[in-house]
């Protein structure tokens, strides 16, 4: 290629327009070295997703890589291990057979890195993990931090184009849960490549991603930085992750937060709209308020934070008829943008 | 020492019952046979070349069995647990059919394939002036016929429970799908291969009809144990239990020293 | 221990199933005479050596004609084998073996009754596939070592006799195969899976035009006695006694002359 300024707009690190019949139909395209969380309730098709993208699900769609296409309907897609892909599955499927330094060797072995060199990469790895002192054990052996770490050691040793994590943090105790994100941050940072990461926690999305693809029933439900999805949530999924009360009409949605909203026993005055009778479900502590659940006669459930001396005021528990209100001034109205998709700029 | 159980109470008898009836129906007829046997015979009758060819060639000609399970049966287990093509079904369940045909039958089968005027031995004859009955390779063809089947499901099972999450997990690390068998696939179902071949070998000593049909009954090249048990039976049969005794005695002796080693299932 | 299939066995059992049926639907070995009513009839059962397949299935055949409501059943196997059985002290009511050491071994074991009696004897001949594929001419030939000849096991009588002949025809080549009845030797000849075989003048008889046969010299030197007799543990013995008497008899004798078999 000719030295020179590059023409012609920036290529994405990610474009996938894809069609999995029954479990997933998605197009959208992201910049390169974009750390892309997906959320999504279960079984709305993030794995599926991930598995799409890798090539495990045969021809389905167009994906493209860095501009290099790895699959484009009509023609055959490339085979997963010409895919320059690191994953890392749920529940980390480490060779059980193989030590934690082979594991990770495995992958630039199998792509023709003689043994010691691939050795050497994958000691190297398993110390920027901080786990080069169980490369002799054998999977069976670790715990689950540990056995992660590896697992996430064993993706970035190929020195993959694209990263696909499917729930990293996954039955991770809450403290190993928490620095294992930090050095996980610390590492994306320094990827080059596009990241895929999948998980049910808001705070991986918020505090690791810089986009957001909320997938839902099989379709893209909302792509965008995580601010902004987190302060319009298109989904209720989203809006229960981010502690947010939607309410949709048709295109357009409503969104106040719970502390927003007044609870009382008799019928409140004011706009009629922004008015909900309902039952309590449950309560739960929530920083210095009680949080709580109710199921309204419109059928949606809507979050309520009260003090806990009104909570005892009003005898707030499981089962009680309350009233739910807002002031119209606290509530937000935003309506919902078309399913965002690739428009392709340039060849595909 | 002594490992803490759970406190999960007496096994049932509806349980024990059985256990303790079928435990006497398999071992009342070797621990007769063991009885039975002139035991002062058993040392001369080892020393005579009869036996000795027998047993040689028992011995022989069923690791040449489990040999070619291993080089043969493997690939075909593995093609059936883990490639979709059409036909993959009826493959399946004719591989299977050794299993469930009577031996002599299986020989009669091999005659019409493989004998002098069968479908592939005629041509071997008339082409090549290669006949295969009466033949020690006959005998080993016999055995793996009737053995192969065992090996393959017992394979094809370990294939199966060890999941092809792996072969996708070698993919995307860049693996070629032969790597993917020979360091991922092949360590995993080590037990499965083992135990295949114990069945296979098992199975190969104990062969009689389809050998004494297709390959021939002559000391030396394709008598094998039980063949010259077989016969002894229409002689003297003091000699034909005797000699029983001494491929019993090998058969437990080379199981008992196989199995903490091999045939224990992870 | 591990899943193994039940589908696969169960598709592998049926295919099994239908390949056996027509083999074990016109299997040999013993032969189950249909029995007519067995109400006032009686029922014997025949152990015979395999050589007596042919004359005995139609000795029984007569015999039953004679007797209305009789059924006997026959069981063909090497003499050795039926002795066994007899000594162990299987269900049956008549023993014929094709030699008298085999019936001998029966007497030792208390198994007979009354006889033996010498109902015929038989003598060896070398038999060839139709067409003699081989080119065997004489008894000599099978000394070529190129020829893949086959003979009873030694324990069996035609095996005994057979390993006479070749001794005395001073034959060092040896067989190819040693089958455990006269019945394999045969069968291997007329399937062309061997050149050549040592049966009896009967087998060859019976066999018709799937063998030719060649005179073993000294053949007649070497005669084989055939003995019956009733067994100890027989249900009826007056009834075993007269199928022995049928045997016996001119017309059971003719049978046997057809066969080929010489004179009692």
């Amino acid at each position: 290629m000719a030295a020179g300024p590059v023409t012609g707009p920036p290529v994405p690190g990610l474009r996938v327009d894809v069609d999995v019949p029954g479990r997933l139909r998605a197009a959208f395209e992201v910049p390169r070295g974009s750390v892309v969380a997906v959320l999504g309730p279960n079984g709305a098709g993030k794995s599926t997703l991930l598995h799409a993208v890798a090539g495990l699900l045969g021809d389905i769609g167009a994906v493209a890589v860095d501009g290099e296409t790895w699959s484009a309907a009509g023609s055959t897609s490339r085979l997963v291990r010409e895919r320059r892909i690191g994953m890392a599955f749920q529940g980390q499927s480490l060779f059980p057979h193989l030590s934690a330094e082979a594991n990770v060797a495995f992958g630039p072995r199998s792509r023709g890195v003689d043994a010691s060199a691939a050795r050497a990469v994958a000691a190297d790895w398993l110390t920027r993990f901080g786990v080069a002192d169980l490369a002799a054990r054998r999977p069976g052996q670790l715990s689950g931090g540990q056995a992660q770490r590896v697992s996430l050691a064993r993706a970035l040793a190929t020195d993959p184009q694209l990263l696909l994590l499917d729930e990293p943090f996954s039955g991770l105790d809450i403290g190993v849960a928490t620095s294992l994100r930090l050095e996980l941050g610390e590492h994306l940072a320094a990827f080059a490549g596009t990241t895929l990461l999948v998980t049910h926690d808001a705070l991986d999305a918020f505090t690791l991603a810089d986009t957001v693809l909320v997938i839902d029933d099989g379709e893209v439900a909302q792509l965008g930085a995580p601010a902004d999805v987190a302060a319009r949530p298109l989904t209720e999924h989203v809006a229960r992750l981010v502690g947010l009360n939607v309410l949709r009409e048709g295109a357009q949605l409503t969104s106040f937060r719970p502390d927003a909203v007044t609870v009382s026993l008799a019928r409140p005055e004011g706009s009629a709209r922004l008015q909900w009778s309902g039952r309590v479900l449950s309560t739960a502590p929530h920083g210095d308020a009680l949080r709580a659940r109710v199921e309204t006669s419109t059928g949606a459930d809507l979050l309520a934070d009260v003090t806990p001396a009104a909570a005892v005021e009003l005898g707030l528990a499981a089962g009680r008829e309350v009233w739910l209100s807002v002031k119209a001034t606290s509530v937000q109205q935003y309506s919902a943008a078309p399913t965002p998709s690739a428009t392709p700029s340039g060849t595909p | 020492m002594t490992r803490a159980r759970p406190s999960l109470g007496a096994p049932p008898a509806l349980l024990v019952a059985p256990a303790a009836l079928a435990s006497v129906f398999l071992v009342l007829p070797l621990v007769a046979l063991v009885i039975d046997t002139p035991w002062s015979q058993l040392w001369g009758l080892l020393g005579t070349e009869r036996v000795r060819q027998a047993l040689w060639l028992s011995a022989i000609t069923s690791l040449a069995t489990v040999a070619i399970c291993l080089v043969f049966g493997t690939p075909l287990a593995w093609l059936l647990a883990r490639v979709e093509f059409p036909g993959r079904g009826v493959l399946r369940a004719l591989v299977v059919v050794p299993l469930v045909l009577p031996p002599v039958v299986a020989g009669v089968a091999l005659v019409s394939a493989l004998g002098r005027n069968g479908l592939v031995g005629g041509a071997l004859d008339d082409l090549f002036g290669y006949r295969l009955p009466y033949t020690t390779t006959a005998v080993v063809i016999a055995h793996a016929f009737v053995a192969m089947p065992f090996f393959v499901l017992a394979v094809e099972g370990a294939l199966r429970s060890t999941g092809a999450d792996f072969d996708a997990v070698a993919a995307t690390l860049g693996a070629t799908r032969w790597t993917t068998f020979r360091r991922v696939t092949l360590p995993l179902i080590l037990p499965g291969l083992m135990a295949g071949s114990a069945l296979a070998w098992a199975r190969s000593l104990g062969e009689f009809g389809a050998t004494i049909t297709f390959a021939g009954n002559y000391p030396g090249t394709t008598q094998t144990m039980p063949s010259l048990i077989y016969t002894e039976l229409q002689g003297d049969v003091e000699v034909a239990r005797t000699i029983s005794m001494i491929l019993l005695v090998v058969s437990i002796g080379v199981l008992a020293a196989l199995r903490d080693r091999w045939l224990r299932v992870p | 221990m591990y899943c193994l299939g039940m589908t696969t066995l169960r598709a592998g059992a049926l295919a099994a199933a239908l390949l056996v049926l027509p083999a074990a639907l016109t299997g040999c070995g013993s032969d189950d005479e249909p029995g007519g009513g067995g109400g006032d009839g009686g029922e014997i059962t025949v152990l015979a050596a395999a050589s007596l397949t042919e004359t005995f299935t139609e000795l029984a055949d007569d015999f039953e004609a004679d007797h209305p409501g009789v059924t006997v059943t026959l069981a063909f196997d090497s003499s050795a084998t039926l002795a066994g059985q007899a000594v162990e002290g299987a269900p049956a009511d008549v023993l014929a073996t094709a030699d008298t050491a085999t019936m001998q071994d029966a007497v030792d074991g208390g198994a007979v009754a009354a006889g033996p009696t010498t109902f015929a004897t038989n003598v060896m001949t070398l038999v060839v596939p139709a067409g003699n594929p081989a080119g065997i001419t004489s008894f000599d030939d099978l000394e070529q070592s190129d020829v893949d000849y086959v003979a009873c096991v030694e324990t069996a009588p035609c095996g005994n006799v057979g390993a006479a002949l070749l001794a005395a025809g001073a034959i060092d080549h040896e067989p190819a195969s040693l089958e455990v009845d006269v019945k394999a030797v045969l069968a291997k000849v007329t399937s062309g899976e061997a050149d050549a075989g040592l049966v009896y003048v009967t087998d060859a008889t019976a066999a018709g035009d799937q063998v030719e046969s060649i005179e073993i010299p000294e053949a007649d030197s070497q005669v084989l006695e055939y003995p019956i007799a009733v067994l100890e543990q027989a249900d009826d013995a007056d009834l075993a006694q007269e199928f022995i008497d049928l045997v016996l008899s001119s017309a059971g004798q003719d049978v046997l002359a057809t066969a080929g078999f010489g004179a009692k």
